[in-house]
Formats: structure tokens, sequence, C-alpha cells
């Protein structure tokens, strides 16, 4: 038998059912695994004594013949920006340095009412603000893989971001699935990077309650698991409707898993001609190629489309996000909780606090946002910003005229070495160039680990669907991941 | 850490407020002359009335006064971590009835804006407040004098927003105490035109506010409690000159205070612009105890706020439905009873105003004059309530939620008099035995033994007796002087104590000394 760590989660709840192994061995497996893979700094804090209770509990349901379902003692890992009570949730900034909160955020609750089994938490970027995890106060999370070839060729690399901590971990199999969240690619990223799947949901399907925000109108959480059936049995225990969040939507949650049908000769795959970007590189160009094949082969119709505004969509996501979350993160002031840094008088604590609790990524964006929604500066930049992300928002709408599911990269490369595009924000946000326009449209997309790079690095394919369309792009994704075969290791 | 300022929440910019006046000409008597002329003052007021629900506009904390500090904080209240507003649809009906009440425009579609600034009060950083988009447009509210004039003050808008937490300066030396259970309490912003021109129309247009809040249930007006309480802009200017500069003089928390501010704000920035100086467009503090205002922060200081529409929130859509449904179930507001006051009981306008002005005296009035479907005498009934009534209530500073008379009471009392069974002086001592024990005027009557006099045998002897004793006096009226018959009145009534029908008396009297 393999090891209980090589199971999917599919695999895995099936095993708990036949009786194969126990929640807690399943779990004590996992925790031997988090311990032995610390080099990858993937996470803030472990909880194994919640963990090994955690998993005893859903034994003794099991026994009781009252499994909760699929998830039922299933480990995972969730992100440091979900807040869990009396557990570590910093968002991984030294502002909310020793943050525990006394209250659980809505999506893990769901998950712990599936059943599922807390490993810990996981490293990110600052407040989900980077696209390599090495803006996170603890430190760089390392990416499981390793290049054979080329420039990076055992350097360490990133994971991606911001769900670095996440990812890394399921990459290297020391949970079974975890949690991210997504504002502009912050799971499909790192899941593209790591050699595995991350599903965005459409805005609203899973509440925001308790996720500590970056943007508001951007935020998402989402999945990041082994395989497309685990990302449908993770997304049916997070999503719902959720009366502590406004902008939570009232649709009863499907049975995503059964949409894989494996059949795809109903479906039409928009390619978009836009996303053709000068400068990217031809492995990524050929791999894109590659899953247009596939899903003909499939019986899926191709058809070319046009998105006309996607250029815009990286500048305008950088004027809506940091707008947002200047705001947002205002309420970091020392005053109440976290870090505070007396100071002379009232502004100079609070600006000692803010100087010392954020990173500089975290007080750049603060910075753009406030000029942005700044005194005469306002209409020039957030409203037109907002005009462009409705104008990105109908090209989205235009297109599903003529297909069901949009195929692009998820990212412009594979993972890079630790250091690189550091210095260079423009580079590093260009990571997003493929995720954002989804993002500012609120679609569901997913990246699907679907090859190598010539230096042996995983690259994904990115699939976006129309608004609570998630059935059908898992449906989809699910035909990607049968037909590209990964099964590389890190 | 100490700091000084207390509020920080700020005008509305010029650009979103009709600073038009829809007001033409001027009352001459609201002129101020000033060393080189006359001046006219130019006020507009932003009203923050806090909102009469159960539950914080975006939060399930309750809103109850004086709780122990930081005893009605919900997590969102505090701000904590991933914590989200969802909106109380309280807070709208609230404010959808005030627009009705104001006779405003209700905005179908209206949104939720951060307004951002720092302070250790403001738990988010931001303020969730209505900035382009509020949920009620243009009303109005007549305002009426005492002097019979009355004049209209045009609302411009009314928007939802939240209140901040309170510090506290005085409690550890050198350090501010956060008490937050205020924070999140949900206020209307009632935003006047600059139509106002007096302390005086000032004073009367905040207490005519006041009294439709309170009509309407949306707030309950109490200012000491903080419940209500007033920005006033301020600027003076030549008559029929252009609109000078205006100084705001920020949470005004009494309708006296506002006269007050006003005419030291008017007569300070007079002299400064007759000296040749300049108005400093600034945010000015009343200090009652020495009846001036002071600066607290001038323009160069002001905070650049960054309103942007708060993500976290929809917009908020109302149907007609919802609007009809609230029309439907408003009260009779002071306006109209006043004038059924006057149409239906005769009552003069003063009257009526005097007696609309509270609803609870309006209800009051109403239960005297209502005798179980027959009616008691409006006239009589409006003068009990605003003579004898309002004295006792002033003397023993009561509410008149509190007053130990019921309004069926009086009207029992007024019974007696109209009957014969007491006099009205008479009524007089008996009213303020019923306001010490709350018995009834009968009951009164009958144990003290007040019942009148109105044997005309018995009459007729004590004034034979009077003449008998006074014919100096006899002769005085039987001569040509027929005010002597007062006084004999006088001698009447006071062998009598008082108990004798007066109305008997003088006819007698006429009789014996006319015969």
């Amino acid at each position: 038998m393999a090891a209980l760590t090589d199971l999917s989660i599919a695999e895995a709840g099936e095993g708990l059912d036949n009786g194969d192994f126990t929640a807690r061995e399943l779990t004590d497996a996992y925790l031997a695994a988090m311990e032995a893979a610390r080099d990858l700094n993937a996470f803030v804090e472990e909880t194994p004594e919640r963990a090994r209770a955690m998993a005893d509990a859903s034994d003794a349901r099991r026994t009781k013949g009252e499994a909760a379902g699929p998830l039922d003692g299933i480990p995972l890992a969730v992100k440091d920006l979900f807040c869990t009570e009396g557990a570590l949730s910093t968002a991984s900034s030294r502002i909310l340095e020793g943050f525990r909160p006394t209250y659980e955020s809505t999506v893990t609750a769901n998950l712990w009412e599936a059943g599922a089994v807390l490993l810990g938490k996981t490293s990110m970027d600052e407040f989900a603000m980077g696209s390599a995890n090495i803006t996170s106060c603890y430190g760089p999370v390392l990416n499981p893989w390793k290049a054979t070839g080329g420039d990076a060729a055992g350097k360490d690399l990133v994971p991606g971001g911001s769900s670095g901590g996440s990812a890394a971990a399921v990459a290297a199999r020391v949970a079974a699935g975890a949690t991210g969240t997504d504002t502009g690619g912050s799971i499909r990223q790192p899941g593209a990077f790591c050699g595995i799947v991350g599903l965005k949901p459409t805005y609203g399907r899973c509440s925001r309650w308790g996720m500590i925000a970056f943007a508001s109108s951007l935020d998402q959480a989402g999945p990041l698991t082994h395989t497309v059936k685990d990302a449908a049995l993770m997304l049916a225990g997070m999503a719902g409707f959720d009366p502590k969040d406004s902008t939570s939507v009232d649709l009863p949650v499907p049975d995503y898993a059964a949409a894989l049908t494996g059949d795809i000769r109903d479906l039409r795959v928009g390619v978009p001609a836009e996303y053709r970007m000068e400068g990217t590189p031809p492995e990524i160009e050929a791999l894109w190629e590659q899953g247009v094949a596939w899903l003909r082969d499939a019986g899926a119709e191709i058809v070319d489309i046009s998105l006309p505004h996607t250029k815009y969509a990286l500048p305008a996501y950088y004027i809506v996000a940091p707008a947002e979350a200047s705001s947002n993160l205002a309420r970091y002031d020392g005053m109440r909780y976290g870090l505070r840094v007396e100071g002379e008088d009232l502004t100079d604590t609070y600006e000692r606090t803010r100087a010392e609790g954020f990173g500089h990524e975290v007080q750049r964006r603060v910075l753009i946002g406030t000029y942005v929604l700044s005194a005469g500066y306002y209409d020039a930049y957030y409203l037109k910003a907002q005009r462009v992300r409705t104008r990105i928002a109908d090209d989205f709408k235009t297109a599903w005229e003529s297909c069901d599911v949009i195929l692009t990269p998820t990212t412009p490369s594979a993972a890079f070495a630790l250091g690189e595009k550091q210095d260079d924000p423009i580079a590093m946000y260009l990571n997003d160039i493929f995720t954002v326009p989804a993002s500012m449209a609120g679609l569901p997309a997913i990246s699907v680990p679907a090859g190598l790079s010539g230096d042996g690095l995983p690259l994904g394919l990115h699939l976006i669907g129309p608004a609570f369309g998630e059935e059908t792009l898992l449906r989809a994704a699910g035909v990607l991941e049968t037909a590209a075969g990964f099964d590389a290791r890190p | 850490m100490t700091d000084t300022t207390d509020t920080q929440t700020d005008a509305i910019p010029d650009h979103l407020v009709a600073h038009f006046t829809s007001r033409i000409g001027h009352n001459s008597a609201d002129l101020i002359e000033g060393e080189t002329g006359a001046w006219e003052i130019i006020i507009g007021m932003e009203v923050h009335a806090q909102v009469m629900s159960e539950s914080k506009l975006f939060s399930g904390a309750p809103t109850d006064f004086g709780g122990d500090p930081n005893t009605h904080v919900s997590l969102i209240d505090a701000a904590m971590p991933g914590m989200l507003p969802v909106l109380n649809e309280a807070a709208i009906r609230q404010a959808v009835r005030t627009g009705l009440g104001l006779e405003a425009q209700i905005n179908h579609r209206s949104v939720f804006d951060r307004k951002n600034y720092f302070y250790p009060d403001l738990p988010q950083g931001y303020q969730i407040s209505q900035f382009s988009d509020p949920i009620v447009g243009e009303g109005r509210v007549t305002v009426d004098m005492e002097d019979g004039e009355s004049f209209e003050v045009g609302i411009v808008r009314i928007h939802l927003e939240q209140d901040a937490g309170k510090s506290i300066h005085d409690r550890i030396p050198d350090q501010t105490c956060i008490d937050l259970n205020r924070s999140g309490v949900a206020l209307m912003e009632i935003v006047s035109k600059p139509d106002i021109r007096s302390g005086a129309e000032a004073a009367a247009y905040l207490s005519k506010l006041r009294s439709i809040l309170r009509y309407l249930g949306t707030c309950d007006g109490n200012m000491q409690e903080g419940s209500l309480r007033a920005d006033v802009n301020v600027s003076v200017r030549r008559p029929g000159e252009e609109l000078g500069t205006r100084c705001e003089i920020k949470n005004v928390n009494s309708i006296r205070f506002v006269r007050q501010a006003v005419d030291y704000e008017a007569r300070r920035q007079i002299e400064i612009l007759e000296e040749g100086g300049e108005i400093d467009q600034e945010t000015r503090l009343f200090d009652p105890d020495r009846g001036e205002t002071r600066s607290m922060r001038s323009k160069e200081e002001a905070h650049d706020y960054r309103y942007f529409p708060d993500p976290d929130l929809l917009p908020v859509v109302i149907d007609k439905a919802f609007v009809d449904e609230i029309k439907a179930s408003l009260p009779e507001l002071p306006d109209t009873k006043a004038a059924r006051f006057v149409d239906e009981f005769g009552l003069s306008e003063y009257d009526a105003g005097v007696l609309v002005a509270e609803r609870e005296t309006a209800e009051f009035y109403e239960a005297v004059v209502d005798a179980e479907g027959a009616k008691r005498d409006p006239k009589i009934a409006a003068n009990w309530i605003t003579g004898d009534f309002f004295r006792r209530l002033n003397a023993d500073e009561l509410a008149i939620a509190d007053s130990p008379v019921t309004g069926a009471q009086l009207g029992g009392l007024i019974d007696l008099i109209a009957d014969g069974t007491i006099s009205g002086k008479i009524a007089k001592e008996v009213f303020d035995e019923m306001f010490d024990t709350g018995n009834d005027a009968g009951d009164i009557v009958e144990e003290k033994g007040l019942k009148q006099i109105s044997d005309t045998g018995e009459i007729s002897a004590i004034i034979d007796q009077i003449i008998a004793d006074n014919p100096e006096q006899a002769d005085q009226y039987r001569s040509g002087n027929t005010k002597v018959a007062g006084w004999f009145t006088g001698q009447a009534m006071k062998a009598t104590q008082g108990k004798a029908n007066p109305q008997m008396v003088n006819e007698l009297l006429k009789e014996k000394l006319g015969g």
C-alpha cells in the first residue's frame, strides 16, 4: 500500500469509509510528514494536538455511522489569512503578531462541520500581497520542487503566492489539501508553481466572514489540492451562503464532484487572442496549444474569442486592490490588538506601529491605494479603474455567447528562484497577468498542472468559467487533468 | 498618550451640498447693525440624530445609553480582523420614515461609502457613511417663530452613518481611554440649506426638527445624552451680497447653546470684517461656560477622507411598496396637528403651536378635551395646560410623561368648574393638591369641603352683613362710584374662604346696593 500521505482526498475518504485506516492514523502520518518538511517553512503554526483531537472525533463519528461526508477525517492546512479560533491568525504580518481570534471564519467553520482536521496554519505573502511568498513576516516559504536545469538549477525556488505555504504544503504531501485565498491569482499561481490544482470560485461563492481582508471586492477563498475531484470535494465543504457576508450569494451548493463526468463533447472552449502576449516563453505557448488539442480531442469545440480589454486588467487591478487594501488595513493601528509601538504622541504611535508592523510590499500598496483615492486623483485612477473593470466583465459576458469555458496559461513562467524579481515589483506583478482578468470579473477559474518546463518544473493551464459555473469549469478541468496525466513529483 | 480633539467627523464637501439658499429676501429684524452698516447672518445646519433602533447600523450590538464602557461592543464594532458589516434594515426604515416626515425625496438606490481617517475611537480606520448617494434627498421643514412668523428651511439630504466611539481623557492621567459602546450606532445626518438667518431661527429650527423626529419615533431627541447634536455653519454678509466664508461650530448639544453660539459667532465675524480682516474657514467649538466659540482646526488641517464605495456592502435598493408601507404608518405630524387644533378646537395658532410642540403634550391635551365622547371646552383645556400644568411641571422639573396628574384627571377638574361645583380660584388650589397627591379633583373637593357656596340665602345674608358693616363704601357705590363693587366682591369671597359662587355674589351685590 502506498503511503497514506500519497492518497488524494477522495482516496483517503474511501479508505476511511472502508476501515482501511483511521482518521487518527491518517492525521499522524501527515503530522509526521509536516515535521519532516519543516525546511519548507510552510507553516506559521502547527496544531498537532487539535489535529489529533479532531481526528479522534472523526473516528468516533464514523464508528457510530455518523460520518459527515467525504471530508470527514481529512487533514487540511489553512492559510494564515483565515481566522481560526485560538490558533495564530496573522495574515503573516508583524502587525498581527500573536493574534489569536476568539472566533472562527465561516469557511473553516464549514470545513470543521464537514469533519475536516486542522493540521496547522500556512504562511503566505503578508496580507496576501505577493506572488512569491517572500513577504511573509515568518520568512520565505520554499517550493518543494527543484529545477533540473537552467539558471535556477539547484537553487531554492519560490512556491508562488500569496497562498505559497498552502501550495507548498500540499505539493510536499504535508496536507491532503489546503485552503487558499485568491485576489488576483493567489491560489492559481502558486498552484501552478507547485504542480497542484488551485481553484478560485466565483466571487460570493465562499463567505469572506473571518477572512482577513486584502481587497474586499476581489478576495475569494478556494482550495489547493492534488486532483480536480479533490478541489470539487473541498469546495463543496467550504462554499455556501452566509448572512454575515453581504456579498455572499444565496445559491445552493451543488454536488461538484458529481459534475466530473469526463464528457465535454457539449462544451465550447474559448481561446482568447489577447492572451497571446509578447514575450511569453515558447514552452508556455506550446503547453497552451497542447491544452487546446487535449480538449479538442476530448470532443469539445474550440472557438477563437476576443477579450479586448485584457491588457488593461493588470493596471486596473493595481489600482482597485491597493485602494481597498489601504482602507481595509487602516484598522491595524496598534490600539486594540496586534503590534503597538509607543511613540511621542498619537500620530507618532500610529506611524511607528505601522512602519514596524507592515512590510515594504504592504506599505507600497497602502501608499498606492491612498494616493489613488485622494482628492483630485480619485476620478483619474479609482473611478477609471472601476470603469475598466466593468469593460472587462462585459468582455467575458460577450465571450459566453460563443463559448462555455476559456482556456489560457496560468502563469507566464514556471517557479523562479528565491531572490529573483525581489527588487522589481512590476516583474513580480506580471506573474498575475493571466489570472487577474477573471478576478476583476469575479469569475471562477482553476489551474490544473499540465506539464513540466524544460527545467523540469511544473506548469499549469488555466480555465475560466462563467459566474457560478463551477460545475462546468470542474468538468472541463477534470478532462484536462486526465489528458495531461500529470504525475511528476517534486 | 494624550490628545485634545475629540471627534473628527466633518462637513459634507461643498460640491455635494447645494449651498444655495432657497430663502428670498430677509426679515429686517434679523439684520445685525455693525459699526459700518447692516449685516445678514447666513446659517446652515448639519444635525446628527441617533436613530432609534434596537441594534447598531451594521452589527447586532445593543444601542442602549449608559452601559458600562465597552459592554455594548460586537466584534464588528471593535473592527476585529475579518469582520464584515451587515446592514440593519430597521435603520433604513427609520431614515425613510424621517425623510417622509420632512416631505423629502426618498432615493430608491443609495450607497454606503467609507470615510477614511485615523482616530483611536474609530476602530475601522474609516466611518461607513453615505457620500454621493444618500438615502434621502431634498425636503423641507416649516419653522414657526414666537412672534407668529414662520419660515421654511430646505433640507438638502439625509444620510445614514456610523457613530464613533468615545475618547475619555480624564480617567487615567496622561492616557486616553476609549469606550466603543457608541461605535457603530446609527446616526442620521440631516443637512439643511443655508436658509436660517439668526440665532433665534437656528434654535427654532432645531427645536422643530427635534419635535418632528420625536413624533416620527425615529430619534428620541435627547440632547443631553447626545442623541441629537448640531454642527452649525455660520457666515455673515452684507444684505444681498455673495455668501461669506463660513465657520463650522461642531457638536452643539443644546437648543439654547445653538442660539448663543450663533449670536457669538456672528458678532465675532462681523468684528473681524469691519476691522478689515478676513474670516478663516475653520472648525470651531462652542464653550458654554464662556459663551464663546473657539478655533478647533483650520482648513489647512482638514482631512482628505478618500471616500469610496464600501466594497463590503451592496447598494441599498428599496422599492415603492417599502416606502408606501412606511408612509401609511406615519403619525399626524405637528404642523397638521396644529392646523387641526385651530380648526377643530378654535385655538389660536400660538396656543396650537405650543400644544403640538411635543407629541406628549398634544396627546395630553387631547385626553383633557376628550370627555368620553363629549368634548370639554378646548380653550379652557388649553389654558390649564399652558398655565398651571406647565407651571407645576417646570417647578417640579418633571417631564410630561412623569406627571402625577393624567389628562383625564385634569379633565375632571375642569368639569367641576364647568358645573359650578368649585370656583376657578379654588380649582387652582385643588389642582396643586392633585399634583401633590395624584388624587382625583372630586375626592379632594369632597374631602376638604371646597364645594362652592351657591345657596342664595347664605350668600345674601353674608352680603347684607358686609353692607351693614361698611356704610361708607355702600354710599360711594350709590353715588356712582361703581368700582367699589369689586371691593365688596373681595370681602364676600374673603368671608367664605373663596367658596362663594362669584357670579352669584356679583348679582346679589348689584341688586342690594342698587336697591
